[in-house]
């Protein structure tokens, strides 16, 4: 066998991706439905002769993981809805502090303990706004084990270019279920190293000095050069300033190098779109069930297509306005009370088109539960 | 298909090893998930198989082929959810069937045999694995000892050897 076939738990195909991208140090605090990363890399990264620890809490597994990152290490941790609360605090640090991390919310039932059992996807505006403060933030989802892995990868690799946080929204269902992955050759996808700073030691190094491409250098912490980080406002040195000048053009730095390159993060997958007369938009394991009504439809001619987002945040208004603008319908699917549905509403020419197909009882969205709002715009009751 | 039964059976590693063997040795598309409370012990565990040789969407199943209940808190559940015409495997220890269900209803000693056979429990969820692989016919017993080869510690292998034979002998001896 020339090709290395797993059958997996998403959770499992998350892991298997953050080694493939190089992570080297793990921090975590076990929790349902995302325990399954912490457990195996526990025994993986010591394998590699890389680290894991397991911390006292959120907040902590995440300030360790920032810790890391500045010394020169590709990081990771996991939770679930509950924890990635306690995380808020320090998310707001690294993106601040401009530290390249991957934290993974595999969401469950919430508010609070909520459903530790049952999927959700009730967190993607907690990504985008669960910390204080203007800010950006990129966050991803996937429906299957194979985009997990492809996504996983790609968060790195977007931590690192852009030194920031980046939240991969992972749910219950795809992260317990169990498929088909591939796990791809060594080389088959591009990785993205650490930008280290060309100053030699004894020469001045500002850790927070953009180059032309807005890209910034940075230099292991603990090694030749002396710096300062802070979560407070900071000049180029990284020592505290209120200066307006600096405060006003490091906030528009850390919300621009996201929010201007909107159509450069945004990833998804279209199905059907050209000729859709009813467009589903959906994300995460809902979008299987809305791919499994497009597929039944179309095999019977219905014009139904299918926009699936894996890109959340930075929210990608202008694709989603052109893929909508032909389609006498608009329904998005999600497992929350219409979270994506405000961003889509928003994005669109006409929002009095956009429907909602939801479930926010812990029960997986079904087909059927689609099929009834459906049936509803098409006038042919329920 | 749905696997049922009670938390620490093994209905959830039944259904796993079955998935995986499809997928890594028959070259077929399987989706596995289970449901379950917050308990790690008791209650009535379902584990849902799909396997396809085509592309699985929808990884949940709303109504099985083929059901498994090997506990009577299990088929009560569940005994409604089964395809009218499916197949309902239950265990004739354990469960107490109703006349009332719209399925093929096979009541196979398995968790009796097995413990007469071999002496431990351990090796129903196995057992059960044989007889389904039997009457269903969808994944050979060659590809599931090979996934359980890969999952199950090297001295317990004859063990789960012998309990899958008995399984498939008690499934053949259902469609004879």
């Amino acid at each position: 066998m020339s090709e290395n076939i797993k059958f997996v738990q998403g959770n499992e195909a998350c892991a298997e991706a953050a080694l493939y991208a190089g992570l080297n140090f793990y921090a975590g605090y076990p929790i349902t439905p995302s325990s399954e990363i912490t457990e195996f890399l526990a025994s993986r990264l010591p394998q590699i002769g890389a680290k894991f620890m397991q911390m006292e809490d959120e907040i902590s597994s995440l300030c360790a993981i920032i810790g890391a990152s500045l010394t020169g290490c590709k990081v990771m941790t996991a939770t679930s809805g509950p924890g990635f609360s306690l995380m808020q605090e320090a998310l707001g640090y690294a993106i601040m502090a401009e530290i390249p991390c991957v934290i993974v919310n595999v969401q469950r039932g919430g508010p609070s303990t909520g459903l530790p059992t049952h999927g959700s996807q009730g967190d993607v505006n907690q990504a985008r706004w669960g910390t204080h403060g203007d800010h950006a933030i990129i966050a991803l989802t996937a429906s299957n084990h194979q985009d997990i892995f492809a996504l996983t990868v790609e968060a790195f690799n977007l931590a690192e270019i852009y030194r920031t946080p980046v939240i991969l929204l992972l749910d219950e269902v795809v992260a317990h279920m169990r498929e088909r992955l591939v796990v791809p050759q060594p080389g088959e996808m591009p990785l993205v190293e650490r930008l280290k700073t060309s100053v030699k030691e004894g020469v001045d190094y500002h850790p927070y000095l953009p180059r032309e491409d807005g890209r910034l250098p940075m230099s292991d912490f603990g090694e030749v050069h002396r710096y300062n980080v802070t979560g407070l406002f900071h000049d180029m040195w990284g020592f505290p300033s209120s200066e307006p000048r600096a405060v006003h053009g490091l906030l528009r730095h850390l919300v621009d190098k996201i929010e201007n390159r909107v159509n450069q993060l945004a990833r998804y997958k279209e199905y059907y779109i050209e000729d859709a007369k009813h467009l589903l938009v959906s994300y995460g394991s809902s979008a299987r069930s809305a791919r499994h009504i497009v597929e039944k439809r179309r095999s019977r001619g219905e014009r139904l297509g299918l926009l699936e987002l894996q890109t959340l945040w930075p929210f990608p208004d202008e694709i989603v306005r052109e893929k909508c603008a032909a389609a006498q319908s608009v329904i998005v699917v999600e497992q929350n009370m219409g979270q994506v549905l405000q961003s889509v509403k928003l994005a669109v020419d006409k929002p009095d088109k956009v429907f909602l197909a939801n479930r926010i009882d812990g029960v997986f969205i079904m087909p059927a539960d689609i099929l009834k709002i459906l049936r509803l715009i098409q006038g042919k009751g329920v | 298909m749905v696997f049922s039964g009670s938390g620490g059976q093994g209905v959830i590693t039944a259904a796993i090893i079955l998935a995986e063997a499809a997928v890594l040795y028959d070259g077929l598309n399987a989706i596995q998930s289970q449901s379950y409370g917050a308990e790690a012990r008791g209650g009535a565990t379902r584990s849902d198989i799909i396997i396809s040789d085509t592309t699985i969407h929808y990884p949940k199943v709303i109504q099985p082929n083929v059901l498994v209940c090997l506990t009577q808190a299990a088929y009560n559940k569940f005994y409604s959810i089964i395809r009218p015409g499916g197949l309902l495997i239950s265990d004739s220890r354990y469960v107490q069937t109703e006349k009332k269900v719209d399925a093929q209803q096979k009541e196979i000693a398995l968790y009796e045999t097995v413990l007469e056979k071999i002496g431990k429990p351990i090796v129903f969820n196995i057992c059960m694995l044989g007889a389904v692989s039997a009457i269903v016919e969808v994944v050979s017993p060659e590809s599931i000892m090979k996934a359980l080869e890969n999952r199950i510690p090297a001295d317990f292998l004859d063990m789960n050897r012998k309990a899958l034979d008995i399984g498939i002998e008690l499934g053949e001896a259902t469609v004879r």
